[in-house]
């Protein structure tokens, strides 16, 4: 029986360590190629022309003169006259031409009719008019009303976030050779080996003809597991171009009008509990749009299990776009939902919510003692006991200080993966996959568990990574990749090194199961041998292994925990919010890369502060349009807002033997919640809708009794 | 008197600045850009950013366009000693500045002690917005040598990051600036 195990705390060398990145410095010194820099010989430009209307139907399309637009290539109907376009932005016709300038003159000669239909891109009322929304059957636990008569305090308020969009800083599009005998395709993706699939469908083209390459990728977060309407269009215009490269990036426009939403959530949420704040009864009416495909509910209550309840969701299906899935997909909007209206009822008790949070965790399941360690780590790092006051006492003048806090779940199940690892008989190591990395540090986790099984460093491990021709794997979403590359690095090098052993014990006159490998030698006993020179003993012929997951011996596992804690400065006067600091506790299993798991967490502390602040998709209902589709109405989070930002990953006994665990998107869910408490907190007044913007924080100061 | 004189003089400048405006196009017309201490030729359509020429005629790629209207700060290149974002100035209009981009800062395959810097606070996620980040950084250090936190969080407000980075980006240009002050220090002891 091969023991797969991760090596035990004190054997490890690399593991849990803070080892750099390995594909930073290629991307310091701007050689990372991204979709986006690919540029191929006779290579053709692409754009396309969209729709301007949120629903519409085609009634005819003119490309006539946009065929005989100087430098013109090729023109592609993607969209046939008679078709129903359900958003404003979406793809209608393509054109390819000698360069961008031809190409735009080109798509400006493409005659399209209209016949506009009635939309809808608001998602604020829960019953908008018919076609337009879809009720769910209301899901009851328990004597719900009885409860709340019984209960000692209740409260009751309306809470919002927006539609979001991903805002890559890469925007989606590719670059095909379409010829007879293959189709190649360069694309900005978060899943290589499935996109060789869809191409394959759409297309019917066998699968076996199409490669498809993304060695960088210029952000994902959950919208580039598509190969979209566009990816197709390529490949389209190239063949009927006769095979010419083409380029199609969408630009900042279209990428934020439709290459990314994130569904809104609103609800009207009834909480209730017995005088020393155990909770009993929940009632959530709750609405919200992913676009025309539904997909926006969300969990509730989150995590914890309230004895007697009530949730009733209505999605809206509006013409805004498809949603698409954003980073921990429907968590934000649960725990924002719950986690305010637990914060507001705390205040209603005038209790410290972390004791009512603390004092419910018996209702979270599974993971209640995690949350209880990781909040007193939190309370110590934010120095919550001092900070913390009953709302209402802070005064209402000048910049007003407040504390909130928040927890979260996760499930960062590793997917399926698989690699091909090939030692050389000059000691050197590859290890290839059709994964990808995005950025999270796949790369860097697969060379550190190499390099760990086999005794050497990271920068030993050459990584080949985003191409379709190596073993396939699964898209990076869910937190997946790191448990699933990683576990598959893992039994390909211990089959790896198992199979060396049996080679070389031979001439080294020991049995294979005396050796071991560390600091880049083979050691039996007193013998020891190179690395170098042990893989010699192979003689001509390099040795290959493959690894995969799902496998044997327990390497991963799911569910992580996290609590956060922020603390906010409120200028009550304009109603601007800043940062001070935000304490993140993360448990995430077994660490493989401190740092990229580290920067994984900032990474979504960042995020969460410009969805909390910043961050909204402005519709109008009048236009049918995005009215910020670009970067500087649509604000992100810059370097000025962003506070203290502290993490604490738990890790050691107790955490470490689940193996890996997904930590990408967890640390993303919580801000807007802490953040939102930590502004009651500091003003003493909810601001009930995200982002926590200047307007609604003097909006909300103004309604105060 | 003298006063006048000297407006006089301004004026008249002025009015030969403008009164020969160099006239470009229409079609493609040839330009040279000094980039990276080469000087380099294209024919470009006058429309053409800096940016744009770069990446497409050009090949240095390091520079990205990201909002193309100078927000995010992805396509930030060195144009006569300043930091400017290159998707927002036209490529015949970068005819006389010694223009720097990312790829010139590693020598012989060696990082620059910025770049080092980087790369040890792990100041990159998917990358896509670091090589602006990088040029911006190197500017702002050749202004302010020591910078705070405050500072960098003012002076580095003009490039965005999605993947949030910023707590990295932080830790690189402080330790890239202590390192500095260390040096100096050694030089003027030693």
């Amino acid at each position: 029986m091969v023991d797969y195990d991760w090596p035990a705390s004190a054997d490890r060398t690399l593991i849990g360590t803070d080892v750099l990145r390995v594909d930073s410095p290629f991307k310091v010194s701007g050689k990372a190629q991204y979709t986006t820099d690919v540029n191929l010989p006779g290579m053709l430009y692409a754009t396309t022309v969209r729709c301007p209307y949120a629903h519409a139907k085609i009634l005819s399309i003119d490309i006539k003169a946009a065929a005989k637009s100087p430098g013109c290539k090729a023109v592609y109907v993607i969209q046939k006259p008679g078709t129903e376009i359900f958003w404003a932005g979406d793809d209608v016709v393509a054109v390819a031409a000698v360069d961008e300038l031809s190409a735009a003159q080109a798509a400006k000669a493409v005659k399209v009719r209209y016949q506009e239909l009635t939309h809808l891109v608001m998602d604020s009322n829960p019953n908008p008019s018919a076609g337009f929304s879809q009720p769910m059957q209301p899901e009851t636990v328990g004597d719900v009303d009885s409860a709340f008569q019984q209960a000692a305090a209740v409260t009751e308020q309306t809470y919002s976030m927006p539609v979001i969009t991903h805002c890559c800083l890469e925007p989606h599009g590719s670059v095909a050779t379409w010829t007879d005998s293959s189709l190649d395709v360069y694309i900005s993706t978060q899943s290589v080996s499935g996109i060789v699939t869809q191409l394959s469908k759409a297309l019917n083209m066998p699968a076996s003809k199409i490669r498809v390459h993304a060695e960088y990728e210029g952000g994902g977060f959950g919208a580039k597991l598509a190969a979209d309407r566009w990816g197709l269009a390529a490949a389209q215009l190239s063949k009927l171009a006769g095979g010419a490269p083409v380029r199609l990036v969408i630009d900042r426009h279209t990428e934020q009008q439709t290459a990314g939403c994130r569904p809104s959530a609103y609800g009207t949420i009834k909480i209730g509990s017995d005088q020393h704040g155990n909770l009993t009864a929940w009632q959530a009416t709750t609405w919200s749009t992913g676009g025309m495909t539904g997909g926006a509910e969300f969990p509730l209550p989150y995590i914890l299990k309230i004895p007697n309840q009530r949730n009733q969701h209505t999605t809206i299906l509006n013409n805004i776009g498809s949603a698409r899935s954003m980073r921990a997909p429907r968590h934000p909007q649960a725990c924002f939902l719950t986690m305010c209206a637990l914060d507001d009822l705390a205040d209603k008790l005038r209790q410290d919510p972390l004791d009512l949070v603390v004092k419910n965790l018996k209702l979270a399941g599974p993971r209640a003692q995690v949350y209880k360690e990781e909040f007193d780590v939190a309370a110590q790092l934010m120095d919550w006991k001092a900070k913390w006051r009953p709302r209402n006492k802070n005064g209402t003048k000048g910049i007003q200080q407040g504390v909130g806090l928040s927890f979260h779940t996760w499930t960062g199940t590793a997917h399926p993966a698989s690699c091909a690892l090939t030692i050389n008989p000059d000691g050197s190591v590859v290890i290839s996959s059709g994964t990808q990395d995005i950025g999270t540090g796949t790369r860097t986790v697969v060379a550190i568990v190499v390099a760990e099984t086999f005794g050497l460093q990271p920068g030993d491990i050459q990584i080949q990574v985003g191409n379709s021709a190596f073993p396939a794997s699964a898209g990076s979403g869910g937190s997946g990749t790191a448990g699933g590359m990683g576990s598959a690095a893992r039994r390909a090098a211990v089959d790896a090194l198992n199979a060396l052993f049996a080679k070389i014990a031979p001439s080294l006159g020991v049995q294979a199961n005396a050796l071991s490998a560390g600091g880049g030698m083979i050691v039996a006993g007193n013998t020891k041998m190179s690395w170098k020179q042990a893989c010699s003993i192979l003689g001509a012929l390099p040795m290959t292994t493959h690894g995969a997951n799902p496998g044997p011996g327990d390497l991963n596992s799911s569910g992580v925990g996290g609590v956060q804690m922020a603390e906010v400065s409120v200028d009550v006067e304009t109603g601007v919010v800043s940062i001070d600091k935000i304490v993140a506790v993360q448990d995430c299993g077994l660490i493989i890369d401190r740092k990229t798991t580290l920067s994984q967490c900032y990474g979504s502390l960042t995020m969460g502060i410009g969805y909390a602040l910043y961050e909204e998709k402005i519709m109008d209902q009048n236009l049918g349009r995005m009215l910020n589709s670009n970067v500087e109405f649509y604000r992100l989070c810059g370097i000025g807002d962003i506070g203290d930002l502290i993490v604490h990953l738990m890790s050691g006994k107790g955490y470490d033997e689940r193996g890996i665990v997904g930590c990408g998107e967890a640390a993303v869910i919580s801000p807007g919640a802490a953040i939102s408490n930590a502004v009651a907190n500091a003003i003493g007044v909810r601001v009930p809708h995200l982002p926590l913007t200047p307007d609604r924080v003097l909006a909300a100061l103004g309604d105060q009794p | 008197m003298a006063i006048r004189k000297h407006r006089t003089i301004r004026r008249k400048k002025a009015l030969q600045r403008k009164a020969a405006p160099p006239a470009f196009g229409p079609g493609p017309v040839p330009i040279q850009l000094k980039v990276n201490g080469q000087t380099m030729s294209a024919t470009v359509e006058p429309c053409l950013t800096l940016l744009q020429v770069l990446r497409e005629k050009l090949g240095l790629t390091g520079a990205k366009q990201v909002c193309d209207r100078a927000t995010c700060g992805a396509c930030t290149v060195i144009a006569g000693g300043k930091r400017v974002y290159a998707c927002s100035m036209l490529a015949i209009d970068s005819q006389d500045l010694e223009i720097t981009t990312v790829e010139s800062l590693a020598e012989n395959g060696e990082l620059d002690p910025l770049q080092q810097a980087f790369v040890e606070a792990d100041a990159s996620q998917c990358g896509y917005c670091t090589s602006g980040f990088v040029m911006s950084a190197k500017a702002f250090l050749d202004e302010n040598s020591a910078p705070t936190l405050d500072d960098i969080r003012k002076g580095m407000c003009g490039n965005l990051c999605r993947c949030g980075t910023y707590a990295g980006i932080a830790e690189a240009l402080l330790a890239v600036s202590r390192t500095k002050v260390q040096s100096k220090r050694r030089r003027a002891h030693g």
